[in-house]
């Protein structure tokens, strides 16, 4: 099949070609010892097409993204590098970007990052010169017109995949399609989103979503995380802001025994990607098993989603 | 106006313990609304430092007084003499007041009483909150009157984030999220529609980034 194919992304490939799209993610290390991230990447890398690096991850200071993702680039996978605006300044963002794109990482998740409040250093002083939006801009901009943001001409520019992330479920509700439509004018190419767990609340902004088109615009990942316990789920509900875990979930997991809630977990993610195929405007599924990556090849067969498409 | 907190009194006493004279010098202007650096407050500082000092058996010579504002020369007229008397100065007023005392007062040292903490307002009867970060590039007339970028935790041109909950910021259930404030702010004066207009790069050279600030009115 020949599609219209803009980076050597396989994500862009695969959902491109009309496939669902299988995504995961890796959090680096607290070392300088790279063969946990890329121990992970080998466990998932035959049950999806790209794997996420997280960048300093609720605020704790980690290996950095960008060197995670070149090393799994050099173990053949194919990285996202996720990149927060929280830490950098628009010269070290597109500083990062060249240096990204020059060992062949054909994907960029931008983001704004979690507040440093969360992290191992609260009293570091944050940057957040641009936003996740403007981020989103930045890339395109140097992809597409190969200029800086200066306006300086970039000689060999990068050659990126941009994606961004959506939360349906922080307030207000409101404005969550708005600001998605914000991003895709931005120039967002796919959308991965907050972990889902309401379904019903995802399927009503999914419709609103359609209904201004945006999912003929965008490429939209579900998020996907399996609870491993009740006391995940209800951490979760209670202290994740922007997080929506209904009650009937707790309760179902809370009526399993301790030993069967993390299958139970794992039962609930597949089921949820199951009830999600059907759903029109939804092109894949971002499955975001943290620090339980070894279960995200059992989610993508047991949801149907394996084997991956072969991509040259 | 500027909001500042008095330091811990153990704090100011390691600093100003040495000294034989100190003049306790408070700012009657905005750090006075907030009942941290007015003259009043200046009076009950120097009596803490007074019976402190009694407390460790250290002789130091206590003096208090105030102007209206220690960032205008005008203002120090009345306390020149008190001024040449003075061995050092506590200082009651914002950073900016005792950065004028150190500067108008060459060899005399000045220690701050106050961290300055914000530019804020009084929004109930002792209740102070931040409104401004004189970014020097107002987008207010953007946001429908209401500061993303001192009021929004990540100061995002395009908010909320994903963090936005129940109208609070997800780093404390006590802070209002901006962007909240912002699109409700839109959709009572029927601009929603704004929202979704991107807006340039911010300019940070006009911000604190760019270097100490400044303007001189000409013809004066």
């Amino acid at each position: 099949m020949t599609v219209d194919v803009k980076t050597n992304s396989r994500l862009e490939k695969v959902l491109k070609s009309g496939q669902l799209a299988v995504t995961s993610e890796c959090g680096p290390p607290r070392s300088s010892a790279p063969e946990g991230i890329i121990k992970k990447g080998e466990l998932i890398k035959n049950h999806v097409d790209v794997i996420n690096v997280t960048d300093n991850q609720t605020s704790v200071t980690r290996l950095c993204s960008l060197a995670a993702c070149v090393h799994l680039k050099l173990q053949g996978l194919d990285p996202v590098l996720q990149m927060v605006v929280r830490d950098r300044n628009r010269i070290a963002l597109q500083s990062d970007i060249l240096g990204a794109a020059s060992f062949g990482i054909s994907n960029i998740l931008c983001l704004s990052g979690d507040h440093q409040s969360f992290g191992d250093n609260p009293q570091a002083q944050n940057v957040f010169d641009i936003d996740s939006m403007q981020l989103v801009q930045t890339v395109r901009r140097m992809r597409d017109e190969g200029k800086f943001l200066s306006g300086d001409e970039i000689k060999v520019p990068p050659n990126m995949f941009v994606g961004a992330a959506a939360n349906p479920f922080a307030d207000p509700f409101k404005i969550r399609v708005p600001r998605l439509a914000k991003k895709v004018a931005a120039g967002a190419e796919f959308i991965q989103t907050q972990c889902i767990y309401n379904v019903d609340k995802f399927e009503l902004w999914m419709e609103q979503v359609r209904d201004r088109g945006l999912h003929e615009k965008v490429f939209i990942l579900a998020g996907i995380t399996p609870m491993r316990s009740v006391g995940m789920a209800k951490y979760l509900r209670k202290s994740v802001p922007g997080m929506d875990v209904p009650e009937a979930l707790i309760n179902r997991m809370a009526g399993v025994e301790k030993e069967k809630q993390a299958a139970e977990g794992i039962t609930i993610a597949v089921e949820t990607i199951q009830r999600l195929k059907e759903v029109k405007g939804v092109a894949g599924f971002h499955i975001m098993a943290i620090e339980w990556e070894e279960k995200v090849p059992e989610i993508v067969e047991r949801a149907g989603l394996f084997p991956r498409p072969v991509i040259d | 106006m500027i909001v500042g907190e008095q330091k811990p009194l153990e704090e100011i006493w390691e600093m100003v313990k040495r000294h034989k004279q100190l003049t306790v010098f408070g700012c009657n202007t905005c750090v006075a609304v907030c009942h941290q650096g007015g003259n009043k407050e200046a009076g009950i500082l120097a009596s803490l430092l007074r019976m402190k000092a009694v407390q460790e058996e250290v002789d130091i010579d206590i003096v208090d007084s105030g102007i209206e504002r220690q960032c205008e020369h005008e203002f120090f007229d009345s306390v020149r003499d008190l001024m040449s008397r003075s061995e050092a100065v506590l200082s009651l007023a914002c950073g900016i007041g005792v950065q004028f005392v150190a500067t108008k007062y060459e060899t005399m040292p000045v220690y701050p009483a106050l961290n300055t903490t914000f530019l804020g307002d009084v929004i109930a009867v002792g209740h102070f909150t931040e409104k401004c970060q004189a970014c020097g590039d107002c987008v207010l007339g953007l946001t429908g009157g209401v500061c993303p970028v001192s009021r929004c935790c990540k100061r995002l041109s395009n908010g909320p984030c994903g963090g936005s909950s129940n109208g609070k910021c997800e780093i404390s259930k006590e802070i209002d999220c901006a962007w909240q404030l912002i699109v409700d702010r839109l959709e009572a004066l029927g601009r929603l529609d704004d929202y979704e207009k991107i807006p340039p790069l911010k300019d940070w050279s006009k911000d604190r980034a760019g270097g100490p600030r400044s303007f001189k009115l000409e013809g004066i």
